[in-house]
């Protein structure tokens, strides 16, 4: 063998490896995106309701404003079969090592969605029993203000932690 | 409404009853502890009396305000006579007891234990005084006048948040999603 055709050669084998990574690369790409688009489509929804935003969320689950339109469709009332947990209320010092427990039970990927805004902060129960925000316990994807928040806030906030699925990375095996 | 009631109870128990007005409407009795079952009972079981319903037992903190830094107040009703009736008992810091009214109305259990959580007044003669709210955990009585407002007294660890969160910016279009 000559010195071109070892050159030829090598060419080659470099070629096969740069076909070969541009191919997995492009199928991780694909599936990332499809799988992303399938996550972010069908939120399988978990309720932690503490407080009076709870009929506020009753209201955008309700017929009127149809939270199913945008795939999160089902309250399942296990953590166990859920993938976004709805934070809604006031997190008292006592209720928070439950949330903690509830949120551990979840199984990856999962999100959390801060309802309203005694769960985003504290709200203005400043005192001895509340805890400053759902995210001093679990983290917190998306904070949705109000004292309820209007049913079109809680779905604007849905349609933002749906981009942000859309927009992961190095997710697709978690 | 119910002055003939202030008038029975100060005529049958006398100097037992410290004190009793009429201030808006609402009779009030200020009573010494140390009869106060033997009265709730006669309220109860005479005639002319059947307060049969417990409403309310809470409590206030004079903190600074008075030489007796607590009182308890009962809130009772009668659905037979239609009237309400207001007892209240000194409790000084130092003792901070006061008789159980839970055997007269069971009603009372819950309310006498939510004081107890609150205030810190313990109930003589209550079957299961512990705190009704709060956690065991929990050291002090928070609606005390001198418990800090703001002291938390978390179960668990807390995660670390900073002050302001990360700002991530919005999408160009939350409506035209991929």
């Amino acid at each position: 063998m000559n010195d071109e055709n070892l050159l030829q050669s090598e060419v080659l084998v470099s070629r096969r490896e740069h076909a070969e990574s541009w191919l997995r690369e492009t199928i991780e790409r694909l599936a990332q995106k499809g799988i992303n688009w399938g996550r972010a489509n069908s939120l399988f929804m978990y309720p932690f309701v503490t407080a009076c935003c709870g009929m506020e969320f009753m209201s955008v689950s309700g017929p009127r404003y149809d939270i199913a339109r945008f795939g999160a469709e089902f309250p399942r009332f296990s953590p166990r079969q859920a993938d976004l947990l709805w934070v809604v209320g006031t997190i008292s010092q006592k209720q928070a090592p439950i949330l903690k427990r509830v949120w551990e039970q979840m199984c990856e990927p999962k999100w959390a969605i801060a309802f309203g805004a005694c769960a985003s902060t504290g709200g203005f129960y400043d005192n001895y029993t509340t805890v400053q925000g759902a995210d001093q316990v679990i983290p917190i994807d998306v904070y949705i203000p109000g004292c309820p928040p209007r049913p079109e806030q809680v779905l604007d906030g849905l349609r933002l932690l749906q981009n942000k699925i859309f927009q992961e990375k190095g997710r697709v095996m978690a | 409404m119910a002055q003939h009631v202030l008038d029975k109870l100060q005529a049958r128990f006398g100097n037992v009853i410290l004190a009793t007005h009429n201030n808006l409407g609402n009779e009030t009795a200020l009573i010494e502890a140390t009869r106060l079952r033997e009265i709730a009972l006669f309220l109860r079981d005479d005639k002319e009396m059947v307060f049969n319903m417990p409403i309310d037992c809470t409590a206030v903190d004079w903190f600074n305000k008075r030489e007796v830094r607590f009182e308890v107040v009962y809130h009772i009703y009668s659905t037979t006579h239609k009237q309400r009736l207001r007892l209240k008992i000194d409790v000084s810091e130092n003792d901070c007891s006061c008789p159980s009214l839970t055997l007269v109305w069971p009603g009372m259990n819950w309310h006498e234990r939510e004081v107890w959580d609150m205030y810190g007044i313990r109930f003589i003669g209550h079957p299961n005084l512990k705190r009704v709210l709060l956690y065991e955990e929990f050291q002090g009585h928070p609606l005390r006048k001198d418990y800090p407002l703001t002291k938390r007294q978390p179960l668990m660890e807390m995660r670390n948040v900073p002050e302001v969160p990360t700002q991530i910016a919005p999408p160009p279009s939350v409506l035209n999603q991929p």
